[in-house]
């Protein structure tokens, strides 16, 4: 029996082919693939002080904020909603599909990794002063500021799914949004479920974003109580170094990546330009804790390989590996254990680098920026670059990017891992597997 | 494409009616004013959750601490579900299980927030101050039990469902969205089985605080679901009759379903309680008379013609509700109409898995041949879900 083939529009196992027809990225190194391209491949930071709120006492004090967009209030949500909704535009005018609120909007649904969404100290601050009154201040004073009606517009701001209602309203997409989260693999997983959808045959296109805006106190804060940040303030450029020695945690970021996937019947039928092709998504669970992986690294292997066996390619046809790399002792440690043990000795000259030396960890948003930038790298031949590599880490067997390397790269596995347990890698390629 | 038939095969419930199936089986029967609490947090009523047992499904205390109250029932819920499938002690099963949660935030340390609040009137350098007391007050582990996908990692680790999590926010369309996913991957086959499910919990000041901007809560008693809008403590905040608007009593409660392939289902011998067919949904923009049209629609799109009973998520919001039920009628004349905001009141993102869990309760109990769950969230999202007997 002959081995089962795929065609320009199906898949070996007889799905969808899932391609990408336009993708847009908002980093703190700028707005839009070409510049944030050039920068990547430039080696350049986007980590800087923080200037958004006053940050003295805090131990970590820089971050990659996307300093050139803003909103007013200056929250979460709305700064989410504003990089999605840039990213979404540049992705759907490469794409040339149709969007927006005409009648035929978007061809597919929409799939948007958002942040966690909380009232903000401003808008407590404010509820407590409306509150009144010299004693102290407590929900039910919170509740009673509530209740004078001043405060109504500030209801949407603050639940989940609004950022995903604004966008579906803005593209036109099709049926329910879906608002989600897998902690720092939610961009990847955004991915994911629309590449399923499309394989499902329910939707001719899909508009998967992933995108974060949460550089805010409290946030950092957390994430600093949980000694999960680089405390290596200056330079802030320096201080995100994936797999070298002397890494010392992650720095936050923000920005966002849309794409634009379609079948590839589809964007075949309609001409549109092929930027690359969505072959293996691959998850894995990991009940081990609540922010570490299994000490033997099983999920992240198992995670891998199953985005190697969903795409039907063994790892040697794998070019280069755009890696979780968050530059915490923990993640890079397990990252490199699992890429050694899917890609054996190979290992030691697949090249691999992580974009997160740049751009700081962006999140929610990681999985979809760094998705985004591995089609580029297939489409450039270029392999952007680990900066800070100066002190390679000599228990990590890996062949580290550390300066942009011209390569044919024609398929790339990009990971990303989170707190809770989660572990999703994609594979992006160039051409049907 | 695959259309495989999914069953569900395991049904963990949890709310102020108390525990498991026929805790809530007795609840419906009963049509009796659901257990409120109206002094706590007055004055918002709300469905306080049934004492549990945690030790019986959160077996290490250490877990137990690590969790804020949504997760730890939303912990117990998983469990109950995964005992009532027959899966508790099936390491195999359970580390291919996938996992889609509906879920909101966890709860905030409501002490703490408030002496940051009152610290911050005098403070000569708010910015300065803020950052000192959060990095002294906040205990470094509070944000592991408020992050959204935790309530996913907690199930993992406590149960040991390894297949890989998704957890889905915004509000009551959450939760259908994750009935719709799970189905959906199961009937293509791109999976066997799911866990589905999620939880919430209302005895907390911060949503109250969130719900009351916007007017949406009713104060200061429960009311029946379909009674509301005649309220006269509600105040209408677009300037309207007061009163008419009704509003929602929050209910702490959680909802776990076990999906399977009905092949899965039966090689390996289980009890299928009942089928789950197609969930629709859809989000039309809020118009009089958009929603009674959507829901129509999404009627007819599961191909619903008879079922015994309609579990409505209805929200208590009055003008919600009557184009729920006008929508329903229009598409099922006749159709015996239940709010499940009586029996539990409303758990936000738990609603559509609650009324979906019951619903299959019901069919496995004889009670209901044909059960269709319907859900219009407070601000967006309308969907039907058919529940029929095995």
């Amino acid at each position: 029996m002959a081995e089962p083939r795929s065609s320009s529009t199906h898949d070996a196992q007889g799905r969808p082919l899932v391609a990408v027809t336009g993708l847009g990225i908002v980093t703190s190194l700028g707005r839009g693939a070409a510049e944030n391209w050039a920068a990547l491949t430039a080696g350049r930071s986007g980590i800087r002080a923080i200037t958004r709120f006053p940050t003295e006492g805090l131990r970590t004090r820089i971050a990659g904020t996307v300093d050139f967009l803003d909103t007013n209030p200056l929250v979460a949500p709305l700064l989410s909603e504003r990089f999605a909704a840039v990213a979404a535009e540049e992705a759907v005018a490469q794409a040339g599909i149709s969007a927006g609120t005409g009648a035929a909007g978007f061809p597919g649904a929409l799939f948007v990794a958002v942040p966690p969404v909380e009232m903000e100290w401003p808008q407590r601050e404010a509820l407590a002063q409306a509150a009144g009154g010299d004693g102290a201040i407590t929900y039910a004073g919170l509740q009673q500021a509530a209740a004078s009606r001043r405060f109504d517009a500030w209801h949407d701001l603050f639940i989940f799914g609004t950022v995903a209602d604004r966008l579906a309203d803005r593209f036109g997409t099709r049926g329910s949004p879906i608002s989600l989260s897998t902690a720092c693999s939610s961009g990847a997983t955004a991915i994911q479920l629309g590449a399923e959808a499309i394989r499902r045959g329910e939707m001719a296109a899909a508009l998967c974003i992933g995108t974060d805006g949460s550089v805010n106190p409290e946030s950092l804060i957390r994430f600093s109580l949980l000694s999960a940040l680089s405390t290596q303030n200056d330079p802030p450029e320096a201080a995100s170094k994936p797999f070298s020695k002397n890494r010392d945690g992650f720095v936050m970021g923000e920005g966002a990546a849309a794409l634009v996937l379609e079948s590839a019947e589809s964007a075949r039928a309609r001409g549109a330009p092929i930027l690359g092709y969505v072959l293996g998504c691959g998850e894995k669970g990991d009940g081990f804790h609540r922010t570490r992986s299994s000490p033997d690294g099983a999920p992240v292997i198992a995670a891998m390989r199953a985005a190697l066996a969903d795409a039907g390619i063994e790892p040697d046809a794998i070019d280069h590996v755009n890696a979780h790399g968050t530059s915490t002792p923990e993640n890079d440690k397990m990252e490199a254990l699992g890429v050694s043990a899917v890609f054996g000795e190979r290992a030691g000259r697949l090249p691999i680098s992580s974009n997160k030396s740049m751009i700081g960890h962006t999140l929610t948003a990681a999985g979809a920026i760094e998705a985004a930038v591995s089609l580029l790298t297939i489409r450039h031949g270029r392999i952007p670059p680990t900066i800070n590599y100066a002190v390679p880490d000599p228990a990590l067997l890996l062949d580290v990017v550390a300066t942009a390397r011209d390569a044919r790269v024609s398929r790339v596995l990009s990971n990303s891992f989170g707190f809770g347990g989660q572990n999703t890698c994609l594979v992006l390629g160039d051409e049907p597997a | 494409m695959m259309a495989r038939d999914v069953v569900v095969t395991g049904i963990g419930l949890v709310s102020c009616a108390g525990e498991g199936i026929a805790a809530h089986l007795a609840a419906f029967a009963s049509a009796e004013t659901p257990r409120t609490d109206a002094t706590t947090f007055a004055p918002y009523p709300v469905h306080p959750v049934a004492p549990l047992a945690l030790d019986t499904q959160i077996p290490k205390k250490s877990d137990q601490r690590q969790m804020e109250p949504w997760q730890r029932l939303g912990v117990y819920a998983a469990g109950l579900a995964l005992d009532s499938a027959g899966v508790k002690d099936d390491a195999g099963f359970k580390a291919a299980l996938q996992l889609i949660v509906a879920a909101g935030g966890g709860e905030r340390d409501y002490a703490v927030d408030g002496a940051i609040l009152s610290g911050l009137r005098g403070a000569a350098e708010p910015g300065a101050f803020l950052n000192e007391r959060l990095l002294n007050d906040l205990r470094p582990t509070l944000f592991l039990a408020q992050l959204s996908n935790l309530l996913a990692g907690n199930i993992s680790i406590v149960h040991g469902v390894t297949g890989a999590s998704r957890t889905f926010m915004g509000e009551e369309s959450s939760g259908v969205d994750a009935l719709r996913i799970g189905h959906a991957r199961i009937t293509s086959g791109q999976i066997d089985t799911i866990l589905v499910g999620s939880s919430y919990n209302a005895e907390r000041p911060d949503v109250m605080v969130v719900h009351e901007m916007g007017g949406f809560l009713l104060k200061p008693a429960y009311r029946p679901v379909f009674e509301r809008g005649q309220d006269e403590h509600h105040a209408d905040p677009q300037g309207g009759p007061p009163g008419s608007l009704g509003g929602f009593v929050l209910g702490s409660a959680a909802a776990f379903l076990v999906l399977e392939a009905a092949e899965h289902a039966r090689a390996r011998g289980a009890r299928a309680f009942a089928r789950l067919m197609p969930v629709a949904n859809d989000r039309v923009a809020r118009a009089p008379g958009s929603v009674a049209a959507s829901l129509t629609r999404l009627i007819g799109e599961v191909g619903l013609e008879r079922p015994d009973l309609v579990l409505s998520g209805a929200t208590g919001l009055a003008d919600l509700a009557a184009e729920e039920r006008a929508g329903i009628q229009a598409a099922l004349p006749g159709a015996d109409i239940r709010a499940t905001g009586d029996l539990v009141g409303h758990p936000m993102e738990t609603a559509a898995p609650f009324g979906t869990a019951l619903a299959a309760a019901l069919c496995a109990a004889g009670t209901a041949r044909e059960v269709a769950i319907t859900s219009v969230g407070h601000r967006r999202g309308e969907g039907v879900i058919r529940v029929g007997a095995a």
